[in-house]
């Protein structure tokens, strides 16, 4: 019974996971940027929740309605002003600005706020929970990060296969110059595409703060767990991110049911592994895993 | 995948005029000579200032080294790696346990080098299936399960760490100068092996694959190996430099060896300095260098205006000080690729870089 309760819960987990990750996936997949500071932005998207909550004296899902547009311009402005340009200096720029701008947002939290870990007021529903047996419990908590993640994955998932934005930004993904060429405005393409991951990244950083407690040095580990979670489901695929999520919580869950030491350690040997036996992932297109090795395939 | 010999994919075609070609120049024998003349002064600086200049030029020489190294993955060959950290902590624990097998722990500096490469070998084969944003997480990934594993290894003290041993013998005075003497033929040799490693064939196939992979392997560069050396050797490196960290501080401890602030402290100098030049580095150690001595005491606002000015150095000025100044005034002390001496007045070429 304990072993089920486990995988329940680390699939319950895998659900944040992949609600962190599908920014970072969304990104690349359409901009080709590897975005390093998407966690210390889902950890600053909770440092915002904690003000936004305690100014108003609300409990943090209240504030969501300013948050998330407040993350959709963030974004937005990031791209205009950061990543674009970046885009437009080769393709190490990207890499090398966004680790900067990692850097700068985690010693400005740390200014702002020290080091101090925090938590986000999740109100009543933070600490229920219901039972399915009697050694199964279910926090609400969980399952409402679990079920947002998937209502966000469909709702991305909708947004690019049936309105016109959606394909837009397919097309732009697919060739940049050719969506170019048929008269497709690719800057705004791009300036709503970061908004959209810059904005999940913040809801994301609003059930990490409720359900745990952050830092500003928190964001290097979210950041490592998207990544992986999206590695390991295939780079540029959205249900696939799911699924690389779960696995990552179920691993994580289930290893620190035998010893909490090892838990970190085994989801970064689970990625390690996946990387060795199908460095494409287990869902992904082949033009994107060819784009993601880069020469790999030439050596 | 052989070279094509017969079409030159060197770039060296033959033509009717044989154009003058050189890869050396009077300033570059000026400022060798001015170099080696520095080092020499620097190595008897212990024999006659002593401890207080020893410490900031240990510091000094040190971001030499890391920034040379990081400069010959990312400058040259491509390879964005924010986990050479990984490689610090394996030279600083290397050294920690060949120092107590009983070897002398300055001489244990090279074995950790090599130990760090041993260490890069299998590591290599699974992030260098990756490249650019790809292959920088996944080095991070790497680092991060390396101080996992340092933690959870009871053998090098855990998360306490553990103290180096072997240097108790010494003297303080002398203790210091061999760190000293030690971290000063690190950093030379970092520059000088970078140097020298570029001005191979090695440097030309790497900066054909870092600015267009398959078409470096189109003409016949060998990227997996090239990628493979430069990763092997940066690795190797970074082991020496963790190896000098620990003997320098006397105590390996994971969170700190581990730091991901050495990878922010590289990127920093590279691009300070100016990517893919000899010259760059070594002028973002010394731009880091200052700026710690004058920013350290604002703890994180240091951090922040660090990251800002990479960011900003890459988006505005993504050749760095080096680049603008060899730009600006045709510099080039320690040159790396062809100049053509005398152009012939019938086909004006502008020299290649």
């Amino acid at each position: 019974m304990n072993w089920v309760n486990a995988v329940i819960q680390g699939i319950l987990l895998g659900g944040q996971y992949a609600l962190i990750a599908c920014g970072l996936s969304l990104t690349f997949g359409v901009m080709r940027i590897v975005n390093l500071a998407h966690g210390d932005l889902a950890v600053c998207g909770a440092y915002l929740g904690l003000v936004l909550s305690s100014a108003l004296g609300v409990p943090v899902w209240v504030t969501l309605p300013l948050l998330l547009p407040a993350a959709f311009g963030a974004g937005m402005a990031l791209q205009l002003l950061l990543f674009g340009r970046a885009l437009r200096h080769g393709v190490l720029a990207p890499v090398l600005v966004t680790f900067g701008l990692s850097v700068m947002v985690e010693n400005l939290l740390q200014v702002a706020a020290t080091s101090d870990p925090r938590g986000l007021p999740g109100g009543s529903l933070a600490l229920a929970s219901f039972h399915i047996t009697s050694g199964i419990t279910v926090s609400w908590l969980f399952l409402t990060a679990f079920l947002t993640a998937c209502a966000v994955l469909s709702g991305l998932q909708l947004l690019l296969s049936h309105t016109s934005w959606g394909r837009k930004v397919r097309a732009t993904a697919d060739d940049l110059d050719t969506a170019r060429l048929v008269g497709i405005r690719v800057r705004p393409v791009f300036a709503t595409v970061a908004g959209i991951a810059i904005a999940t990244a913040a809801l994301a950083g609003v059930f990490i703060g409720t359900i745990g407690t952050f830092d500003p040095q928190t964001g290097t580990d979210v950041l490592i767990f998207a990544f992986e979670a999206v590695v390991i489901g295939g780079i540029g695929s959205l249900w696939g991110t799911l699924i690389g999520g779960v696995a990552l919580g179920v691993t994580q869950v289930v290893v620190g049911e035998v010893n909490q030491a090892y838990a970190v350690l085994a989801v970064n040997l689970l990625f390690l592994a996946v990387l060795t036996i199908r460095p494409g992932g287990l869902f992904t297109s082949r033009q994107v895993v060819r784009e993601a090795a880069g020469q790999g395939a030439a050596g | 995948m052989k070279r094509n010999t017969a079409t030159g994919s060197r770039g060296t075609e033959p033509s009717a005029t044989p154009v003058p070609v050189s890869r050396w120049s009077r300033t570059a024998t000026g400022f060798t000579g001015v170099s080696v003349l520095a080092v020499a002064v620097m190595a008897v600086i212990p024999f006659i200032i002593g401890g207080p200049a020893e410490q900031p030029l240990i510091t000094l020489l040190t971001f030499v080294a890391m920034a040379s190294l990081w400069n010959l993955l990312a400058g040259f060959s491509g390879l964005t790696s924010f986990g050479q950290q990984a490689y610090i902590g394996v030279g600083a624990y290397a050294l920690y346990l060949v120092a107590e097998h009983g070897v002398n722990p300055f001489g244990g500096i090279a074995v950790a080098a090599i130990i760090a490469a041993v260490v890069a070998l299998p590591v290599s084969a699974l992030v260098l299936r990756l490249s650019g944003g790809y292959f920088a997480v996944a080095t991070l990934v790497v680092a991060a399960t390396f101080q996992i594993i340092a933690t959870l290894s009871p053998s090098v003290g855990g998360t306490t760490g553990v103290s180096v041993p072997g240097v108790a013998g010494y003297g303080d005075v002398l203790r210091e100068a061999l760190t000293y003497w030690a971290t000063l033929v690190v950093a030379v040799a970092s520059v000088a092996g970078v140097y020298l490693l570029v001005r191979r064939t090695f440097g030309l196939d790497a900066r054909a694959l870092s600015s267009d992979p398959v078409a470096a392997a189109s003409s016949g560069v060998r990227v997996g190996r090239i990628r493979l050396l430069a990763y092997l050797a940066a690795a190797g490196g970074a082991g020496a430099v963790g190896a000098l960290i620990a003997l320098q501080t006397l105590y390996v401890e994971p969170t700190s060896i581990f730091s991901i602030q050495y990878s922010v402290y590289m990127l920093f100098m590279v691009l300070i300095g100016g990517m893919g030049t000899i010259e760059g580095p070594i002028l973002g150690a010394l731009v880091l260098f200052a700026l710690q001595e004058t920013l350290s005491s604002y703890g994180s606002w240091y951090l922040v205006i660090v990251g800002g000015l990479a960011v900003a150095a890459t988006l505005a000025a993504s050749r760095g000080l080096w680049g603008f100044a060899s730009e600006r005034f045709g510099w080039s002390l320690l040159p790396v690729g062809y100049r053509v001496r005398q152009p012939p007045q019938s086909d004006p070429q502008p020299p290649p870089k």
